[in-house]
C-alpha cells in the first residue's frame, strides 16, 4: 500500500538517480545560450539551429532571452545566472555591446569561453562572433532599392531602433551606401518603430502623408517591414517599392503578392548552429576562427522557392 | 485627489464634465489647425483617415478602462488582454476553423471573462486594483505566448477578417470619405458605452462607487457584484479592441500589447476623467484618444526628430492634465 512516506521516498530516490548521471558524466557539455529575445520568429529560428547542433554534437543547450530588445539589464541578469551554473561555454547575443563586459570578464576569469552571436561585443573576451554582416546586407538592400526605383527618387527608412548594433548597422549600411553610390536617391526620413507592427504601420501612414512623392521604403526588421506593408496597403498607395529584412509568414506572403519587392534574409538557423558548434569547440580547447560570417541573401518573387533560399526562410 | 473630492457627497451623475470636454475639444482643434498650418500634407483625406484608424484600437481600449477609472480603480491588464483576446480569436478561427461570427464572440467573451476575474480579485479578494491588474497583465501576457507557442497566428484562412478593421462601408457609399470600419466600430462602442453610463443602472453605480463606495454599500447595494460587472464590461470592450488589432494586422501577434495600457490611460486622463474616480465621460475619452493620435501622426508628418516626438507627447499629456487642474481650481 502506498503511504505518503513511500511516495516521498520514491520521489527522493528518483530525484537522486536523476542527479547522479550529471555527477558522474563530467563529459556532458552544457551550453546556455542567452539570446536577445525569444518571442520573435527570428530567435525561434536561431534556437532551432542551436538545438540541431546540440543533437548532432551530443551536448545540452538551453536558450533564453529577455521580453524585448531594450531590456539590457534583464539580459545581464540572465547571463550572470547562467554563469553561476558553471557551464562549459556560453553563447551570447549582446543587446548592448558595452553593458555586459563586466559579467563577461567574470566568465573569462572562470575560464568559461564565450561565443558571441548576432552582434558583437566591444571586447576581446568572446572567442569568436557568429553574425550576419548587417552593414553589407543593408548596403545590398540599398543597391536593390536604387535599382528598382530607377536610380532616382525619395526613399524613407522605418528602423527598429537607434541604439542596438543591428539597428545602427542596418540603418547606416543602407544610408551610407545610398549617399555614396546613388547620388540621385534622397533619404527623406528615418523613423523608429521599435519593431512593433502597429507602431510601424502608423509611422508608414504618416510617412506617406508627409511625402506623397515617396518612391520606396526600407523596413529594417520583420516587425518594421510588416508594418510598412500594412501601412501601404491601408493607404491604398500603389507603385511604391518596399524592401524588407528577415522573413516570417506575412513578409513572405507580401513578396508573393508583389506588394513587397524583396527582402534581405539572414541565416538564423545557421547562426544558432554555428554558435553551438564554436562553443563546443572552444570548450574542448580547439581552435575557432576569429569571426564566423553566417551569411545573408536577397530574395524576391523570382527566387523565393529556390531550395537554398527556402532553407533560410522561416514562417 | 484633493480632500474636497473625497468629502463631496456621492452623485449619480458626472458633475461639471462639460467644460473639460470643451477644453479638450478646443485642444484637439488647436492641434489639428497647428499641424495643418505646419504641413500641407497633414490635412488630407488619406492622412485624416490614417489618424482615425490610429485612434481606433487605442480609443476602444481607453473607453473600456474609462469605466474602471470612474469607479476609482485602474486596469493595467488591458494591453495584454487585448492581445490575449486576439490570440483566442486566432485559435477559434484559424486553428479550429470556426465561422467568423464565432471568432468575434470569442474575442468579446474572452475579454469579459478576464475582466470578471480582475473584478473578482478587486471586489471579493480586496486586492488593490493596481496590483490585481498588474498580476493579470503578466498572466495574460504569458498565456498569449504559451497558447501560441510564441508564433503569430494568421487569419489568411478567414476571408473578410481583415475587413473588420480595414474595410470601409462608408467608402462604399461615399467614395470620397473612406472611413475605415474600425473607426465606425470605435464610434459604435463609444455610443453604446456612453448610453450604458448615462442611462442604465450599471452606469449609475459606476459613478456612485467612484464617488463614495462606502455610502453606496451602506445603502444596501451589493457593490462587489456591480464592480465585477463593471470590470467584465470593460473586459468585453477590450475584447473588441483585440478584434480590431488582429484584423488590422491580419494576425494575432502574441508579443504585442505591453505599454498599450499606458497610452489608453493617457487618453482617458487627457479626456478629463479623474483618476480619483467618480467623474468622467466617454466623449472626453474619445477626444483624448484623438488628441494622442493627432499628436503622434502630426509630429511624424512634420518630420520632427523621433527622439523629440516622445518628449513633446509627454509634455502635452502633462499640460493637458494641468489645464484641467487649473480649470477645476477656478470653478471651486
Amino acid at each position: 500500500m502506498f503511504t505518503r512516506r513511500t511516495v516521498i521516498t520514491a520521489a527522493m530516490a528518483l530525484s537522486l538517480s536523476g542527479a547522479a548521471p550529471g555527477a558522474f558524466a563530467q563529459e556532458e557539455i552544457f551550453i546556455p545560450i542567452i539570446s536577445k529575445g525569444f518571442q520573435h520568429q527570428f530567435w525561434q529560428a536561431v534556437n532551432t539551429g542551436a538545438q540541431q547542433a546540440a543533437e548532432d554534437l551530443g551536448v545540452r543547450v538551453t536558450f533564453e532571452g529577455p521580453d524585448n530588445e531594450s531590456q539590457v539589464d534583464r539580459q545581464i541578469d540572465m547571463l550572470s545566472a547562467a554563469l553561476a551554473n558553471k557551464p562549459a561555454a556560453i553563447g551570447f547575443a549582446a543587446l548592448d555591446s558595452q553593458a555586459a563586459i563586466p559579467v563577461l570578464r567574470q566568465a573569462s576569469e572562470a575560464g568559461i569561453p564565450v561565443v558571441a552571436f548576432d552582434s558583437g561585443v566591444d571586447s576581446d573576451i568572446p572567442v569568436t562572433t557568429a553574425a550576419t554582416d548587417n552593414v553589407a546586407a543593408a548596403a545590398m538592400a540599398a543597391d536593390k532599392m536604387a535599382e528598382m526605383i530607377g536610380g532616382s527618387g525619395k526613399v524613407a527608412v522605418v528602423a527598429h531602433d537607434q541604439t542596438s548594433r543591428t539597428g545602427i548597422d542596418r540603418r547606416d549600411g543602407f544610408v551610407n551606401r545610398i549617399e555614396a553610390e546613388h547620388p540621385d536617391v534622397e533619404i527623406v526620413a528615418i523613423e523608429y518603430g521599435g519593431g512593433d507592427h502597429l507602431e510601424s504601420t502608423e509611422i508608414t501612414r504618416a510617412l506617406l502623408a508627409a511625402h506623397p512623392d515617396l518612391s520606396g521604403i526600407f523596413g529594417t526588421n520583420e516587425g518594421s517591414a510588416i508594418g510598412v506593408v500594412n501601412g501601404v496597403r491601408e493607404a491604398g498607395v500603389e507603385g511604391l517599392t518596399i524592401v524588407g529584412y528577415d522573413s516570417g509568414q506575412a513578409q513572405i506572403d507580401a513578396i508573393r503578392d508583389g506588394l513587397m519587392a524583396g527582402a534581405i534574409t539572414q541565416n538564423p538557423v545557421g547562426m544558432g548552429y554555428e554558435t553551438v558548434r564554436a562553443a563546443v569547440a572552444a570548450a574542448r580547447g580547439e581552435e575557432v576562427p576569429a569571426a564566423i560570417d553566417t551569411g545573408f541573401f536577397w530574395y524576391d518573387a523570382t527566387n523565393i522557392d529556390d531550395p537554398q533560399i527556402a532553407a533560410v526562410l522561416y514562417n | 485627489m484633493t480632500d474636497a473630492d473625497t468629502t463631496t457627497p456621492p452623485r449619480a451623475r458626472p458633475p461639471r464634465a462639460a467644460p473639460q470636454k470643451l477644453l479638450a475639444f478646443a485642444g484637439l482643434i488647436l492641434l489639428v489647425l497647428g499641424f495643418s498650418l505646419a504641413s500641407p500634407n497633414f490635412f488630407q483625406v488619406s492622412n485624416i483617415m490614417a489618424v482615425l484608424q490610429a485612434t481606433s484600437v487605442n480609443g476602444v481600449l481607453a473607453i473600456g478602462v474609462t469605466l474602471i477609472i470612474i469607479t476609482g480603480g485602474i486596469d493595467l491588464s488591458i494591453g495584454t488582454l487585448m492581445t490575449f483576446c486576439a490570440v483566442m480569436t486566432g485559435v477559434v478561427l484559424t486553428w479550429l476553423g470556426a465561422p467568423l461570427l464565432l471568432g468575434v464572440l470569442t474575442a468579446v467573451a474572452t475579454g469579459a471573462l478576464a475582466g470578471l476575474v480582475s473584478g473578482t480579485l478587486v471586489a471579493k479578494m480586496k486586492i488593490p486594483p493596481f496590483i490585481a491588474t498588474l498580476g493579470m497583465m503578466l498572466i495574460l501576457k504569458g498565456l498569449s505566448l504559451i497558447v501560441t507557442g510564441t508564433r503569430p497566428i494568421y487569419f489568411n484562412d478567414t476571408p473578410g477578417f481583415d475587413l473588420i478593421s480595414r474595410g470601409s462601408l462608408v467608402g462604399a457609399v461615399f467614395p470620397a470619405f473612406p472611413v475605415p470600419n474600425g473607426v465606425l466600430i470605435l464610434f459604435g462602442v463609444a455610443a453604446v458605452t456612453a448610453w450604458i453610463l448615462s442611462r442604465t443602472v450599471l452606469g449609475r453605480y459606476t459613478f456612485a462607487i467612484g464617488s463614495n463606495e462606502e455610502a453606496v454599500r451602506l445603502s444596501g447595494v451589493n457593490t462587489d457584484a456591480w464592480k465585477m460587472a463593471i470590470y467584465a464590461t470593460a473586459g468585453g470592450i477590450v475584447g473588441i479592441g483585440g478584434l480590431l488589432i488582429a484584423s488590422r494586422l491580419n494576425s494575432a501577434q502574441p508579443a504585442l500589447g505591453l505599454g498599450y495600457e499606458l497610452e489608453a490611460i493617457a487618453a482617458v486622463v487627457i479626456g478629463g476623467t479623474s483618476l480619483a474616480g467618480g467623474r468622467g465621460t466617454i466623449l472626453g475619452t474619445l477626444i483624448g484618444a484623438l488628441i494622442m493620435a493627432v499628436l503622434t501622426n502630426g509630429l511624424r508628418v512634420m518630420s520632427v526628430a523621433p527622439e523629440w516626438q516622445t518628449v513633446v507627447t509627454g509634455a502635452i499629456i502633462i499640460a493637458a492634465v494641468y489645464a484641467d487642474q487649473l480649470r477645476r481650481r477656478a470653478v471651486g
